[in-house]
């Protein structure tokens, strides 16, 4: 076997080791070397991790298994830093060896940081990778204020960031217009002041020359003598290939690594690939080409008969906080050219192709770009526009076809999941597809930015011919096995009576017999909020965990949470757990979040025997249902406390414990507005004031950290409960299911809840369908303990030992 | 070259309920046995291939596929194959059925 080396572990640099092992998997025993320590990440989701949208887990493109699967040596955190060409062997920073018949070079960039006094100082970073990410997210729990220096794509990703974590930000501009390279300035002009009703702030033309402070950044100095303040700077100028190794190796370097139309560099049985590599004197920093390189040097090395790249012509798709661009080509007049334009103020649409000798030279699309792909055909196909409408805005009921038409098979639509037209094409075909939440989930396109959609959608409508039906392709369906949506599937239940989940996915024709993980928990919960105390529950509909009533842990073992109403407890009962945990040598004990005690590590089999011992209500901290009410002590001890907050929870979790809702509820009630309990982050908070109750919704303390809105302010626990009662069933009516009701409420708005809730008669009846609900609740772990059938066939280990 | 297959009693298959999922122990092998609404039954390893990994005897089962009960990624039970968008493959097992007998063989 051939060796092969790769310096980088980024994206340009795997994508061409994938398709190394797509066109010949075992030619090569291959060798990465990643200065990071983490495996391949998508880093273009970097600015979705500072806005708080995902987490470092869901960007990893390839986890450390897949290195283990393809036989990858990989060396993270380890640097090469000579390579001996004559030698033919890479030396890393840990003085490790290694031999290699090729070599790529996939460094990538780094940011390019000002050369200007102080630019060392703590408080100072680039905005590149995942540590840089970090930092920013930690000097965003501490400090106030953020300057991003730079007002480029780049810039203004890290800008809305840091307003995301809550940071006052400055942005600092050197030229006259943002984004110059890409818009022009009407379309600058509109980005900065949608940008500015964000709450950005800009300081343009403004050129810095020195950082100042202590050790930590304090503020900035400009050319003109201004100061600004500053406890965070983040410089995102632009990047500067890092081309050192390869430089200090003898390897031809301009402003990257030379490379020829196979990506050869310099030195023989050497490549580069991506950011760090510069072909016909451009370095290119966006995806799309850098996986084109990547399938050209795959050829190459694996000695097939490659087309020789000639280079990229790119339009920028950007989504820049919210508002979607595109650019391409030349942006500015010179004489010889003429203006086409379209400019909607009102709705924030702003459309200009520059032409020259009829044919389109240049592309600025603001807040719609749908035009993008056809536009980008003519210009690059230098076609005469002569007769042609160009800006067709709205799209024909024929979905575009022709375009779609003309594409190669091979042209990419989703660069960030390098999806082509011929793959969703033939998902679309071999798959019976025919909505576009279908195709995503099918082949990953426009999963990540979205940019990509409408597209997608055009070559559905494609595809399907006069099978296409517009308004269905564009429903968010329950899932793949369906295109109907949650107000379909609620009006259909009860216009046709249907009362199983089976008998829902056959009336309706399901394409999938059996559902899937989505649709059949969805049907199991919106039959038993219609059909209330009728309904006979599928618990085979239902997810490991409410299935088991307990947590399952990724090794199988279960975790076991009894009851506690609001958190109060008894030395008794507290006895009782501890004999439990001792027996059963439960593995773990620990106090959850929601103020209750949690044994972690049970095995399945005990699971019965346990919660017999413990003869405990469930805790419920498995389901989609009032979790746990949080209470602080309130007035019966703390010197503060107007209210009696711990009765006033018990009796909320004693009334609504068990209850199916869309997605999992939290409580928290305290007795006074010091707010120990913090029922500002609850989906209900109930916070005691002199003479009565006020009552937050939809606050949230996970993912979408938000505070919660007031939604009433009560005089008595009898309206509290009364009040509670109508907003959790309204909830429970309206909501999609898997939905936060911090999402619910920001979708549904804050005023109408209120104004549904302001008719007394409303909150009558909706208190009743609740109460005839609620009847029909039984405690689970008792009906286990109960029920042979349900322990042999949920709680028995069926392990037959080989040979017995 | 000559190969040793073992086939090994595992179950009855009047014991096994559709739907559910039963591990069965194999020396160092963990095998998921399911048996389907169309009555066949099938073994696979017992360990999803999401690179946390997690058991697969809990999961939900349509068709001829079993979805992961940790991370949810939809797996056939016919080739061990992960479905897209999801990335992978479990190891598959011969499964016979005689009389009320089932075998694995490996």
């Amino acid at each position: 076997m051939k060796k092969l080396v790769m310096i980088g572990n980024g994206m340009a640099g795997v994508r061409t080791i994938e398709e190394i092992l797509k066109l010949s998997p075992n030619q090569f025993e291959i060798t990465i070397f990643g200065q990071e320590p983490h495996p391949n990440y998508n880093r273009i989701k970097l600015s979705n991790i500072l806005q708080g949208d995902t987490s470092f887990e869901e960007i990893i493109i390839n986890p450390l298994d897949w290195y283990k699967e393809n036989n990858i040596q990989l060396f993270t955190g380890e640097a090469v830093t000579k390579i001996d060409i004559a030698a033919k062997k890479v030396i890393s920073d840990q003085g490790r060896e290694v031999e290699y018949d090729d070599l790529i070079i996939a460094t990538g960039s780094n940011s390019f940081i000002l050369p200007i006094p102080g630019a060392d100082k703590i408080g100072v970073t680039g905005f590149r990778d995942i540590k840089d990410c970090e930092m920013m997210i930690k000097s965003a729990e501490n400090y106030k204020k953020a300057i991003v220096i730079g007002g480029g794509l780049l810039g203004l990703e890290a800008a809305r960031g840091l307003l995301n974590l809550g940071m006052k930000v400055d942005v600092v501009h050197l030229m006259p217009s943002l984004m110059e390279r890409q818009l022009d300035p009407i379309a600058s002009s509109l980005l900065k002041t949608e940008l500015e009703s964000q709450g950005m702030r800009f300081l343009m033309e403004k050129e810095t020359v020195e950082i100042i402070g202590d050790e930590r950044v304090a503020g900035l100095r400009f050319k003109d003598g201004s100061f600004a303040r500053a406890d965070l700077v983040v410089m995102a100028i632009g990047i500067k290939s890092n081309t050192m190794v390869a430089k200090e190796s003898g390897i031809y370097v301009n402003r990257g690594i030379v490379v020829n139309d196979f990506m050869e560099t310099s030195a023989p049985n050497v490549y580069a690939v991506g950011e760090c590599a510069e072909h016909r004197e451009i370095v290119y920093g966006l995806v799309a080409p850098l996986y084109e390189q990547g399938k050209i040097l795959a050829e190459r090395i694996c000695g097939k008969e490659a087309a020789p790249y000639e280079g990229s012509v790119t339009g920028t798709q950007l989504k820049v906080a919210g508002v979607d661009l595109y650019s391409a080509g030349e942006i500015f007049e010179d004489g010889t050219t003429k203006s086409i334009m379209v400019y909607n103020e009102y709705e924030g649409i702003y459309k200009r192709v520059l032409v020259r000798d009829n044919r389109i030279v240049g592309i600025v699309l603001y807040g719609d770009t749908k035009d993008s792909t056809r536009l980008f055909r003519m210009l690059s196909k230098k076609e005469d526009i002569t007769g042609i409408s160009i800006f067709e805005s709205q799209c024909s009921a024929d979905g575009g076809g022709g375009d779609i038409a003309s594409m190669l098979n091979d042209e990419l639509v989703c660069g960030c999941n390098g999806v082509t037209k011929g793959a969703i094409v033939e998902a679309i075909k071999t798959q019976g597809l025919t909505t576009l939440d279908q195709v995503s989930h099918c082949t990953n396109a426009g999963r990540s930015c979205g940019r990509c959609k409408p597209m997608v959608n055009d070559i559905l409508a494609y595809t399907l011919g006069d099978q296409f039906d517009a308004s269905a392709a564009q429903k968010t369906s329950i899932c793949g096995c369906t295109t109907i949506s949650r107000e379909e599937l609620v009006a259909e239940i009860k216009e046709k009576g249907l009362t199983s989940v089976k008998e829902v996915m056959n009336v309706l024709e399901w394409n999938n017999e059996e559902g899937c993980t989505k649709c059949r928990p969805a049907i199991n919960y919106y039959l038993g909020m219609i059909h209330m105390d009728e309904y006979k529950d599928d618990r085979d509909s239902r997810l490991v965990n409410e299935k088991m009533h307990a947590n399952i842990q990724k090794d199988g073992t279960y975790s076991v949470v009894p009851r506690m109403y609001g958190g109060v407890t008894t030395a008794a009962d507290l006895k009782k757990i501890a004999e439990v945990a001792e027996k059963y040598e439960v593995p773990l004990v620990k106090l959850t979040g929601g103020q209750r005690i949690g044994l972690f590590g049970v095995k399945k089999e005990d699971l019965p025997s346990m919660w017999e011992e413990l003869d405990l209500p469930s805790g419920y901290a498995y389901g989609k249902t009032l979790r746990t009410v949080k209470t602080c002590v309130g007035a019966q001890f703390c010197r503060y406390g107007t209210q009696d907050s711990m009765s006033l929870g018990i009796e909320l979790e004693k009334k609504f414990e068990r209850l199916d809702t869309p997605h999992k509820v939290k409580m928290g009630v305290s007795a006074c507005p010091r707010n120990c309990s913090e029922a500002g982050i609850k989906d209900i908070g109930f916070v005691g004031i002199d003479g009565g109750w006020e009552i937050y919704v939809a606050g949230n303390g996970g993912v979408d950290l938000r505070a919660g809105d007031l939604l009433a302010t009560v005089k008595t626990e009898a309206d509290v409960m009364e009040m509670t009662g109508a907003y959790l069933q309204y909830y429970r009516e309206t909501a999609n299911y898997l939905e936060r009701t911090s999402k619910w409420v920001e979708r549904v708005g804050l005023e109408h809840v209120k104004e549904v809730l302001a008719n007394a008669e409303t909150r009558k009846e909706l208190n009743e369908r609740m109460d005839q609900t609620l009847k029909k609740y039984i405690e689970p772990w008792n009906e286990a303990i109960e029920s042979e059938e349900i322990k042999d066939k949920y709680y028995t280990k069926h392990t037959v030992k080989a040979g017995e | 070259m000559i190969e040793t297959k073992t086939r090994t009693l595992v179950a009855n298959y009047s014991d096994l309920q559709v739907r559910s999922g039963y591990s069965v122990k194999m020396n160092d092998e963990e095998v998921a046995l399911f048996k389907v609404t169309n009555g066949k039954v099938y073994g696979i390893e017992n360990r999803s291939p999401h690179p946390k990994g997690g058991v697969l005897t809990e999961g939900l089962v349509s068709g001829e596929y079993v979805f992961c009960p940790v991370y949810d990624w939809k797996i056939s039970l016919v080739d061990g194959k992960v479905q897209a968008p999801d990335e992978g493959q479990v190891k598959t097992y011969q499964v016979e059925v005689e009389a009320d007998n089932v075998y694995i063989i490996i």
